[in-house]
């Protein structure tokens, strides 16, 4: 059923994140057709595939989805059983669930997105710094990695967005904060990898300077592969985002956020429990959705790797 | 060996000096002035005065490597300050609740190993069997699972529909085993596959066959020449898991209002209460890093290898 056997086709050698860094392999940009054929192959990782794809429909046609307005209040309809016109009922405050589920989607994918991105916008340069110069530079960066490597990352995350204050924005700064270490790790051992490759040495020979190195030669061949990974790290973000949400620290009343529906509907749960059922299998079926994917890709990339989590 | 023992205690000092200055600067980040914050923390609008008073007395009017140097001085002999809620010293407040997250921990990690270990094991013996293919799903749900999710629904189901575990607290056995399964869960799914993964390299090692020739019984040659082999990279995680434990305990106390230290964070963090966020930061930090320095030392014990290449490896 998966792709994970050691069958010991030819290596792709894209590092997964943390685990192998400084391991780079093949250089190449994206995904090379091996490692798509393979992943073609793996029905998990496309069933994967086909969620994400659907979830991320969800959200871009929310308007047109959503049966009623996600935000609008009726007490007279207050914890409603499913039925016409809420088809999951409603919450606390007569709000419809459905349409909170539904626009909840848009709010969970876009913070991932947006802390993914603003991760990528600090490991990226501080990874490719640290790998490139070397030296003093390279041990700055990486005592700073080993600091924040101290802190159990949930924990730092939850003191930092604790301390800004609640708020998505807050969360987002505070996981981006945290979470850009394991990347920053990757690519250095990646950039330390691909800056011995002869076709940099030809481009110093050339005369080309330091910053068309890194930007035309170098941060082509370490980006796709680390952009690919990371994008696949999104079901944790999520988890991480809702957990805070779930905490009272992420998204704020009457922003309709998973984690944040959970913690809303946690007083209720004797006499609701679908507040609690669907928002939790919405979180699941993302996470497992980008699960698989990321496992499938992983595994396409690096068929050797054997402690996957899939079926 | 004593060497990397050495070195790996050296280490620590910067990482914990770095630590220090994070947690230090925490304190910063917050929106408001800290004295204006001490004050309101009464109920009562200060005085302008009264504020400049305060911050004069906290010192806060000195440069911050001033501040810096007074705080550090004070958290290595543990005075980390005094709650704004309770008035209490902070490290006072979490010694007196660690415990709690201790147990809490110890229950997820006792319930977690229950779990993986004859699931790995299972699974790796009964390869592509219904077992294996059971172990498997747990494994890819468990860790997709939210653990706040999984901890509301086991109390709606063992607590509300059925009643036969109660929900809230700290007491006896009974109260320990929703949060440590919560906690517990999502670890024991990875670590039943780390196992599983573990066991299928060992089992195809030479010496098994050597140990199966030699007519040893089959309980013999899993349990004293494989399991302890294919336990190694479990052991090295473990490091990482502590981590996966504190954090996830603070969602899991506030879920079962568990009287432990996350909760504590968390009501102090909807207090505002700074001293108190600052000490739990750093007094976590610590723990993280002193569990991971043990975990080092355990390997090198477990793994001759590791003896071998003395202070080479850090």
């Amino acid at each position: 059923m998966s792709s994970s056997k050691n069958s010991g086709v030819g290596v792709a050698g894209y590092p997964a994140p943390v685990e192998s860094a400084g391991q780079a392999g093949t250089v190449s940009h994206g995904l090379p057709g091996s490692a798509l054929t393979r992943l073609g192959q793996d029905k998990l990782a496309l069933l994967g595939l086909v969620i994400i794809l659907a979830v991320v429909a969800v959200a871009v046609f929310a308007p047109y989805l959503a049966p009623n307005d996600p935000v609008k209040v009726d007490l007279a309809q207050r914890l409603a059983p499913p039925g016409a016109p809420y088809p999951l009922g409603t919450d606390h405050l007569g709000r419809c669930l459905l349409s909170r589920l539904i626009y909840g989607t848009r709010v969970s994918l876009a913070t991932a997105a947006l802390a993914l991105s603003a991760i990528m916008l600090i490991s990226i340069p501080l990874g490719t710094l640290a790998g490139y110069c070397g030296g003093r530079v390279d041990s700055l960066i990486m005592r700073v990695v080993d600091v924040l490597l101290a802190f159990p990352g949930l924990i730092l995350a939850l003191v930092i967005a604790g301390t800004l204050g609640p708020g998505l924005l807050n969360v987002m700064l505070a996981l981006s904060l945290v979470w850009w270490v394991g990347y920053a790790r990757v690519i250095r051992g990646m950039v330390l990898s691909v800056k011995e490759k002869e076709f940099v040495m030809a481009a110093r020979a050339c005369g080309t300077r330091e910053l068309g190195i890194i930007t035309r030669h170098i941060l082509p061949n370490v980006l796709s592969p680390v952009i690919v990974l990371a994008t696949l790290d999104m079901g944790k973000l999520i988890l991480a985002i809702s957990g805070l949400s779930f905490l009272g620290l992420g998204a704020q009343p009457p922003t309709p956020e998973w984690g944040g529906m959970l913690n809303d509907g946690r007083p209720y749960l004797q006499v609701a429990p679908q507040l609690m059922v669907y928002p939790g299998l919405c979180i699941m079926t993302v996470v497992l959705a980008f699960n698989l994917l990321g496992d499938g890709l992983r595994d396409a990339l690096d068929p050797r790797g054997s402690t996957r989590i899939s079926l | 060996m004593w060497r990397y023992v050495t070195k790996r205690l050296l280490y620590l000092v910067p990482v914990l000096f770095g630590v220090s200055i994070i947690t230090f600067g925490l304190i910063n980040l917050a929106p408001g002035d800290p004295a204006e914050l001490i004050l309101c923390s009464g109920g009562v609008e200060p005085t302008k005065e009264a504020v400049e008073t305060l911050r004069a007395e906290l010192g806060l009017n000195d440069p911050l490597y001033v501040q810096y140097g007074r705080w550090l001085g004070k958290a290595v002999h543990l005075d980390l300050g005094k709650s704004f809620r309770t008035g209490r010293p902070v490290a006072e407040e979490i010694f007196s609740r660690f415990p709690a997250t201790l147990e809490l921990a110890c229950a997820a990690m006792a319930f977690m190993v229950c779990l993986a270990l004859p699931a790995g094991i299972l699974s790796a013996l009964y390869r592509h069997a219904f077992l294996d293919h059971l172990s498997r799903f747990g494994a890819l749900f468990g860790a997709s699972l939210p653990g706040f999710w999984l901890g509301l629904m086991l109390i709606y189901f063992f607590a509300v529909k059925l009643g036969v575990l109660p929900v809230m607290g700290r007491g006896g056995l009974r109260h320990l085993v929703l949060p440590a399964v919560t906690l517990g869960f999502g670890l024991a799914a990875v670590y039943a596959r780390i196992l599983r993964a573990g066991m299928l390299e060992v089992l195809g090692q030479d010496y098994i066959r050597v140990a199966r020739a030699k007519g040893l019984k089959e309980k013999w040659v899993i349990g004293r020449h494989a399991l302890k082999n294919a336990l190694l990279p479990a052991v090295t995680l473990l490091g990482m898991s502590c981590g996966h434990l504190l954090g996830g305990a603070v969602i899991v106390e506030t879920i079962f209002a568990w009287p432990g230290v996350g909760k504590f964070a968390v009501d102090a963090i909807f207090n505002r209460d700074y001293p108190v966020i600052q000490g739990y930061a750093f007094f976590m930090a610590a723990v993280f890093v002193l569990v991971n320095l043990l975990v080092d030392i355990s390997y090198v014990f477990l793994d001759p290898r590791i003896r071998l290449e003395g202070g080479n490896s850090r």
